[in-house]
């Protein structure tokens, strides 16, 4: 249904005024798969995503869109390809899903042009395809964390965009809801081919989700690839500082972290 | 994708029916307006018959009461005017800042336009109602800047308390320095005061008709601006994702909010709490999109200045109590009302 884009970073640096995050960094998304950004608290993983999603300026270095920089971009014409879900919107007092969902519309709209036909569907068929038309008049602040995230999700669908910037999008919530979520951008991903790129905390959650793996180590990106490839025992090793073992994940097939800490672990052989 | 499959456009009722609730809203608001705006006409200290209002609205000044009727049409509109202009500029500049407690009172722009048009007249011998409101809407858009720049310091940025102290203490500053301006001018305490505490009692057609233009940009601007306020509602990063530049949209709505304070505060001095209550009673009726609660808000503003100055005129008589008086007596326990709810950080 979309086309496929490239996103990717050229000898990036970002930081925060004096501070550089993140140095010298490369990365390829592949378009229409899922990436899954991973790494230790403070890694720079999040300001990997900020700057893609042009919320940093680069330091130096580029993020490219198709070739073209995103920094040199008409903002509008950049939110009909690339759609972005903070760490934390917010969401005004009162507003209803509705309402939440129809102000993802806003770079497909003209200065003082009505709303249109187009919004109308683009709402529509966001909320349905999620199953939360019946939500569609509740007030945001009745509804739980987790369908709230969802609700969330839903606005970026309504922004249809082919790219999809994710920023820890299961933080906070129990772990039925983050399968919830994480099934849904499936599906996104599935049926629109949209490219998904997402900041995980959980990495057994990002190797069964993600075709993409990026493991980051303060600021730069220690390993790429598959799941498989990536999660090994040496990569949680180099990015988080512990000792694991990795098996196969009987319900998926995708590699499955168990950590290792100083207690409840069996006498390992050496 | 999900196997459930709803009635299609069921969504679209929804926002249908949603949309025609908020008309109906503002139809009955601005049918409510024409009547106060009759009533104001019709009734003062001084008691008119009907034929009288009819001659006197046409423009016949040949008895008191026929006269008295002639003075009140401007004053009338005037009213309108500025309560609209002022809710309108509260709701911008809630929106602006996502500060429930954001009014031009309370961020000490009414008292920064109050201070340059009072040092206009001290000092460099301001008599226009052009310069008054040039004076004005410099002196508002200079301390809206700087109240914004101290209620950001710190941990946390601007938080709704910071920025409402910042400009509470703002605000007691101004009032010094408009009194240590005055003070020792007694030639001019008497043009300062009656200006002073509020009021559209002597207004009259050619003042309004100067500061038309000024009220139509800023509410062209404050309204044009509707749809980023709707995005930066979310958050900076959600607007920014949705192609907003929030900076400039930010300055934008802001010099629109200051325009229309600024120059609502040079034709009828600084009224308070209308910018503040206003917003705040429209979102409960038709919700939080701006495109909607801006319009609003100026017909439900015009309806509490145009309310206030009848209420003002009448407890009193026959001497009047000024408007600013009147909505400062409503503005104050919704105020205090607001701060107490516990979701005040949240807008």
């Amino acid at each position: 249904m979309t086309a496929s884009h490239d996103l990717a970073a050229r000898a990036l640096a970002v930081g925060y005024g004096e501070r550089t995050v993140i140095d010298d960094l490369d990365l390829q998304v592949p378009g229409g798969k899922m990436t899954a950004i991973v790494g230790a608290n403070a890694c720079g993983k999040s300001t990997l995503l900020r700057a893609m999603s042009r919320l940093l300026k680069p330091q130096r270095g580029q993020v490219l869109l198709d070739g073209r920089e995103v920094h040199s971009m008409r903002s509008k014409e950049l939110a009909r390809t690339l759609g972005l879900l903070p760490q934390s919107p917010l969401a005004p007092e009162g507003i209803t899903v509705a309402d939440l969902v129809g102000r993802g519309r806003h770079p497909h709209q003209k200065l003082m042009a009505r709303w249109s036909r187009d919004d109308d569907k683009a709402v529509a068929d966001a909320l349905e395809a999620t199953d939360t038309v019946a939500l569609a008049e509740r007030p945001i602040d009745e509804l739980s964390g987790g369908q709230r995230q969802r609700v969330w999700i839903v606005m970026a669908l309504a922004q249809d965009t082919d790219v999809l910037l994710l920023d820890e999008p299961t933080t906070f919530l129990d772990v039925a809801h983050q399968v919830e979520v994480l099934d849904l951008l499936t599906d996104l991903n599935r049926d629109r081919g949209t490219t998904i790129v997402m900041v995980l905390h959980d990495l057994n959650m990002a190797a069964r989700y993600a075709h993409h793996l990026v493991a980051m180590v303060e600021g730069r990106i220690h390993a790429s690839g598959t799941p498989a490839d990536v999660l090994n025992a040496q990569t949680v090793r180099a990015v988080f500082g512990m000792d694991a073992v990795i098996i196969d994940d009987p319900t998926s097939g995708a590699p499955l972290m168990l950590p290792l800490g100083r207690h409840h672990v069996a006498e390992r052989e050496h | 994708m999900s196997a459930v499959i709803s009635a299609p456009g069921s969504s679209v009722v929804v926002r249908r029916r949603s949309t025609r609730v908020r008309a109906l809203w503002l139809v009955a608001a601005i049918v409510v307006l024409v009547g106060l705006a009759c009533l104001s006409v019709a009734v003062g200290s001084r008691a008119v018959t009907w034929e009288e209002i009819g001659l006197g609205v046409t423009g016949h000044v040949d008895t008191i009461g026929q006269a008295a009727v002639y003075k009140r049409v401007p004053r009338t509109i005037l009213a309108i005017v500025v309560g609209a202009a002022l809710a309108v500029s509260g709701a911008v500049m809630q929106g602006v800042t996502r500060n429930p407690l954001a009014d031009p009172g309370i961020l000490g722009v009414t008292m920064g336009a109050s201070l340059a048009v009072v040092t206009g007249i001290a000092w460099f011998g301001l008599f226009s109602v052009q310069g008054y409101i040039w004076t004005a809407i410099v002196g508002a858009g200079v301390t809206a800047v700087a109240v914004y720049a101290v209620g950001s310091l710190g941990r946390g940025g601007a938080t709704p308390l910071k920025l409402a102290l910042a400009g509470a203490a703002t605000s007691a500053a101004l009032t010094s320095l408009i009194s240590a301006v005055v003070l020792p001018r007694g030639d001019i305490v008497e043009i300062v005061q009656s200006w002073q505490v509020g009021g559209v009692g002597g207004a009259t057609y050619e003042p309004l008709a100067t500061v038309a233009p000024f009220l139509v940009v800023g509410f062209v601007m404050s309204w044009g601006c509707s749809r980023w306020l709707n995005s930066m509602a979310l958050g900076d990063e959600v607007a920014a994702g949705l192609g907003v530049k929030v900076a400039g949209a930010r300055a934008c709505a802001a010099l629109g909010a200051v325009i229309l304070a600024g120059a609502a505060t040079a034709v009828a001095g600084p009224i308070a709490f209308v910018g503040l209550v206003v917003p705040h009673v429209c979102r409960l009726l038709v919700g939080v999109d701006h495109r909607w609660l801006i319009p609003f808000s100026a017909v439900v503003g015009a309806c509490l200045v145009t309310t206030a100055d009848v209420v003002g005129r009448l407890i009193a008589q026959p001497a009047e109590i000024q408007v600013g008086i009147v909505t400062a007596i409503v503005g104050a326990p919704v105020f205090i009302a607001i701060v107490r709810r516990t979701k005040v950080r949240e807008l």
